[in-house]
């Protein structure tokens, strides 16, 4: 479980988290939702410890990352897996290179084994066959993919990502959403995933965390977020006239 | 203060760069690329320079000797001692701080705008130790090579200049050559080679890796990075010259 609590960030005089707190279970899909802007990727960042936070902790399973410094810290970052918003492949190495990196510098994997880790991540996100292409030479949502294999290459205990299915078709988007909540339930990990995408947030969120202005303004699961007054969240969420009418739908469906 | 505060940062990140690589194996790997972007690919300025600059030294010395006292062999000791004291070292290193110090900021620059380095560092890597590391290795390893292959190339430089233009012969370039010399004028241009070696690749590293913002907020930490690193080895150049000339 990764415990957030009172985190408050500014940059300069512009301060872009307020008293955050949150709570991220093990072994289920956590979502933070929330506008444009709105502090989503920031708070990401200073989960990770990326970002310092001005006020407030982190704690991951009890251990204060926040207060760690150094090589400790280190030590903890090994177990989490991150997928960026920009992707963040390392465009001088090839795909498979990109996905072994991690393996080949924290881990003792034998040449075979870390081909093996590898050809199998590559699989689980349909990219197996493109090992050798270089990261400039792949689509944005073929980049995504790369960049979901290589956050998953060391088993993490903790998995980030930040808008994993932004820029992918709605088949892919669905094909990467159940990877997501495959790999949580089968090895139990603590993911996060920063969203936009409703159909995902429906689908596997477990937990929801919406954030607006800086602040956790609400949060809850998967059903509840349809029964929802919260005025916020019902524009944020429910902004189309489609939208609205699928809310009409769901409510039915949940009475 | 802004001025100081990075002087403090600097420092700071030379510090975390000497921390232990994660792997040896990788380590090793990474010098070897490193010494061949550096230093490999960097021959063929450096020879054709070197060529140059000792022709024109030979001939400016001959064309300046207009006192009959001055024996002929001046020409091979002035072309001998300048190349080795400044010309090789200094010059050849500022020109290198335009090429290498643009390379490696824009280099790391990007990484950092692209969130590569973040991702680095969310793996538990460190990221300075494995970018940054294994160029001040490649670098002053090649520098003190790089700068004796230049020596070596900008005598023969002169030579040519003097032969071609028939201003002297042959034995009396090379015993102006041999004059007067001193074995610690090569140790002073192999120190002032590895302090520049690594003024340049640390400096263009901070610029680097310390980018915000975008793509042009990389093209101006290259360009800062060149400006720095020249305005750096001037500095260190005066200061080596006195500690160790004087
Ligand atoms: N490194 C930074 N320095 C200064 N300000 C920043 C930095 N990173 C983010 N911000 C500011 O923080 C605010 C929140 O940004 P953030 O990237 O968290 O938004 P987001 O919720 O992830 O939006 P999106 O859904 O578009 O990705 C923005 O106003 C942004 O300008
Ligand atoms: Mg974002």
């Amino acid at each position: 479980m990764i415990e957030v609590n009172n985190v408050d960030k500014s940059f300069g005089g512009n301060q872009v988290l307020f008293d955050v707190s949150a709570k991220f279970e093990t072994g289920k899909v956590n979502m933070i939702i929330g506008q444009s802007g709105q502090g989503k990727s920031v708070l990401a960042k200073c989960i990770v410890g990326l970002h310092e936070v001005d006020n407030g902790s982190i704690l991951y399973d009890g251990r204060n990352f926040s207060e760690l410094e150094g090589f400790a810290r280190r030590d903890i970052r090994k177990e989490i897996g991150m997928l960026f918003q920009g992707s963040a492949l390392f465009d001088s190495m090839s795909v498979e290179d990109n996905v072994m990196f991690p393996l080949s510098m924290l881990t003792n994997m034998t040449k075979k084994e870390m081909q093996d880790r590898a050809d199998f991540c590559l699989d689980r996100v349909n990219l197996l066959g493109k090992n050798k292409l270089f990261p400039a030479e792949c689509s944005g949502g073929m980049q995504k993919r790369i960049a979901i294999a290589r956050a998953i290459a060391m088993k993490p205990k903790y998995l980030f990502c930040d808008e994993p299915n932004s820029g992918l078709d709605p088949k892919t988007s669905i094909v990467i959403d159940n990877l997501i909540r495959e790999i949580t339930y089968e090895f139990n990990i603590t993911t996060v995933v920063i969203t936009h995408d409703m159909n995902s947030v429906i689908e596997i969120g477990d937990n929801i965390v919406f954030i607006h202005e800086g602040r956790n303004w609400w949060s809850g699961d998967s059903n509840s977020i349809i029964t929802t007054e919260n005025p916020e969240i019902n524009g944020f969420v429910y902004a189309s006239e489609f939208m609205k009418d699928i809310k009409a739908l769901m409510q039915k469906k949940i009475q | 203060m802004r001025r100081l505060n990075n002087i403090g940062k600097y420092f700071l990140m030379v510090r975390i760069i000497f921390s232990r690589p994660e792997k040896w194996k990788i380590f090793y790997v990474r010098i070897m690329n490193e010494i061949d972007i550096i230093g490999i690919k960097s021959l063929p300025i450096v020879a054709l320079l070197s060529v140059f600059m000792g022709g024109v030294i030979a001939l400016q010395t001959a064309a300046n000797m207009t006192s009959p006292l001055l024996p002929e062999y001046t020409i091979g000791y002035i072309t001998r001692s300048s190349t080795i004291l400044e010309f090789s070292p200094t010059i050849l290193s500022l020109i290198l701080a335009g090429k290498i110090g643009s390379n490696i900021a824009s280099e790391i620059g990007t990484m950092r705008v692209t969130e590569q380095i973040d991702a680095l560092e969310t793996m538990g890597i460190n990221s300075l130790t494995y970018l940054v590391l294994p160029k001040i290795v490649g670098a002053v390893f090649f520098f003190p090579i790089m700068i004796i292959f230049s020596i070596g190339l900008s005598l023969i430089g002169g030579w040519l200049a003097v032969i071609s233009s028939g201003l002297s012969n042959t034995e009396t370039y090379i015993f102006g050559l041999r004059s007067f010399f001193l074995m610690s004028d090569i140790w002073y241009a192999l120190i002032k080679a590895i302090v520049f070696a690594f003024v340049i690749v640390t400096l263009s590293s901070f610029y680097g890796y310390y980018t915000k913002g975008g793509a042009l907020d990389v093209g101006r930490s290259s360009t800062q990075a060149v400006v720095i690193s020249s305005v750096v080895i001037l500095i260190c150049n005066f200061f080596l010259t006195q500690m160790i000339l004087l």
